[in-house]
């Protein structure tokens, strides 16, 4: 940005007042492509990039009547190491939508902060949302621009959740590094846990579910991600940290409160132990 | 060789003036009045999608007259100018002065250096935690700012506007307070009868300053219309919750992270759910803030 140039001199730079796209990613590939998170250069160098940052691990979606619910526990791992134990990964994309994260978490952060941004940006220019469909389509290609450092080994592998406003349903849409994109139906999970977690969901997911009920499913799934997944950081009592719930409906985007979740982990561990040791 | 007439420079800038209000007072005039709870902008517009009145940030809202096509495209830049600022530093370092500055800057240069002077006029409005906060800025054709306080009319019959809200205004106003003095003065151009202007032929929209994120809210409808109606009813009671802020900002605290290294703190993720500045059907989501206890 050439805010301070002579030539501009405090004005607004020619390149804002030129009409163009609604779209904050396009604007910003045009007047200032070195801060897109995806063109910086990785040089090649001895240190495996992917050691650089740490890694968020686990992410659940699923359907159920009336929207849709995003999960995702609170680990980042740095190789055998714990780097946080209450990292964030699920955040609203915007009114109606919400975006969770799995793979290299300094990326992904600012992906998700340059995502929320550009739809607040289209949705600011053109007075209107974008579809459910075009958002997801805008992620995709956001992440086609993270290909090169994809490569190196810096991997962001997103999952997207939304209510359909024309449709009037919950959606789910996974995409790979290279920026495909794929619609889920009733359930999904991405990141290292979601082996365990997806075959949670498939027991416990039910047609006809109300919101109470898919809580309840994607934090007994996150738990069972992190029964088995070292990555994946399961109910911590001791500190009072849970995983981030987040549903989605005709109402807009909501996070469960941590007291609800806590409750229904508690349920959880309580229902396991009663079990014995079987899970 | 073509001799042009010799033309003073006085003369040279009263024309370029003349012209560009000859083309602003053409238009409706907007109404931007501080009440005790934010800010209010009001303006006649029967279309509902060309809009005078709009968002250009979170606690920063815009309002212009004149030319749609010129005023439409200083939007854009501000929201522009607005989102890459707040990208390349944080959300609070976008502040309304440093845009009304810019724009000054923009039609300062257009003003001297191009063929037609931009008829426009514009209101930049900030809303601050406290009405002490508040920040009104006017900005006229030449690139002139103003500091305004409590009021700003422009447009139109602007003057005559103007007088009539300064007679009602007060800083303690009600939103429907505000928004019955705004409509009444809009009425009352053309120094015949005062008009009754209907809730489906105005633009109306707020900056509030108890929203946490994005402070800008469209009134239309049935609201609007309660609103307006006589009577002393808390603004808004019938209405469905209000949407509250809008996504927070991924930034948590990634031990290790290059990122986070530098910032620091958990800054961002204390910021509230949700949001939505339009007439979107409303919802009030909670805070994702960082949940309490996960000191690690």
């Amino acid at each position: 940005m050439n805010l301070n140039a002579d030539r501009t001199a405090g004005r607004l730079p020619d390149a804002f007042l030129r009409p163009g796209s609604s779209s904050f990613v396009d604007f910003l590939a045009e007047h200032a492509p070195d801060r897109l998170p995806g063109n910086r250069a990785v040089p090649a160098g001895t240190t495996d990039p992917a050691t650089l940052s740490p890694h968020a691990t686990t992410i659940v979606a699923l359907t159920f009547d009336g929207g849709v619910l995003l999960a995702g526990d609170r680990r980042a791992t740095a190789g055998p190491m714990i780097a946080s134990r209450s990292i964030e990964k699920v955040f609203p994309a915007d009114e109606y939508s919400a975006v969770g994260i799995a793979g290299s978490a300094g990326i992904g952060l600012e992906l998700v902060r340059l995502f929320q941004l550009e739809l607040e940006h289209y949705e600011k220019i053109e007075g209107s949302l974008l579809s459910l469909t075009g958002k997801a389509n805008r992620l995709a290609t956001m992440l086609r621009g993270n290909l090169p450092m994809a490569m190196q080994g810096l991997a962001v592998v997103p999952l997207f959740a939304g209510y359909d406003l024309d449709k009037g349903v919950g959606r789910i849409f996974s995409y790979d590094a290279t920026g495909g994109r794929y619609e889920e139906h009733e359930h999904h999970g991405v990141g290292s846990g979601s082996l365990f977690a997806r075959g949670a969901l498939k027991k416990l997911w039910r047609r006809g579910m109300d919101a109470d009920a898919a809580v309840r499913v994607a934090v007994e799934a996150l738990y069972d991600a992190a029964d088995d997944d070292s990555a994946t950081g399961g109910p911590d009592t001791v500190r009072g940290i849970f995983p981030v719930v987040a549903v989605v409906s005709a109402e807009g985007y909501e996070r469960v409160e941590d007291a609800e979740v806590a409750r229904v982990a508690e349920q959880i561990v309580a229902q396991r132990r009663e079990r014995g040791n079987l899970a | 060789m073509n001799m042009p007439f010799y033309v003073s420079p006085e003369q040279l800038m009263k024309d370029r003036a003349d012209f560009a209000r000859k083309g602003i007072a053409r238009g409706r005039s907007v109404v931007v009045l501080a009440y005790a709870g934010g800010i209010a902008f009001a303006t006649e517009n029967p279309s509902r999608a060309l809009h005078k009145i709009s968002e250009i940030y979170d606690r920063i809202g815009f309002a212009a007259v004149g030319k749609y096509n010129e005023f439409e495209n200083l939007r854009v830049a501000g929201v522009r100018y607005a989102d890459m600022r707040g990208y390349s530093y944080d959300r609070s370092d976008v502040t309304a002065r440093g845009l009304a500055n810019a724009y000054a800057q923009t039609l300062g240069t257009v003003f001297i250096t191009e063929s037609k002077p931009l008829e426009v006029e514009i209101v930049v409005a900030e809303v601050g935690a406290e009405p002490a906060d508040d920040q009104i800025y006017r900005l006229t054709y030449d690139g002139t700012v103003a500091d305004e306080h409590g009021f700003v009319v422009m447009g139109g019959q602007a003057e005559q506007l103007g007088r009539k809200v300064k007679e009602g205004w007060r800083a303690d106003l009600s939103l429907g307070e505000a928004l019955r003095l705004a409509v009444a003065a809009l009425g009352s151009g053309d120094g015949a009868a005062p008009r009754t202007i209907e809730a489906t032929q105005l633009e109306v929209a707020v900056l509030e300053r108890d929203r946490p994120r994005r402070a800008f809210r469209r009134l239309n409808g049935q609201v609007l219309a309660d609103l307006l109606a006589e009577g002393t009813e808390p603004p808004a009671a019938d209405a469905k919750p209000v949407p509250e802020g809008g996504p927070p900002e991924p930034g948590t605290p990634v031990e290790g992270a290059p990122e986070a290294a530098a910032e620091g703190t958990s800054e961002g993720t204390a910021e509230d759910a949700g949001g939505s500045g339009d007439d979107k059907p409303d919802a009030g989501p909670d805070s994702s803030g960082t949940s309490p206890g996960t000191d690690h």
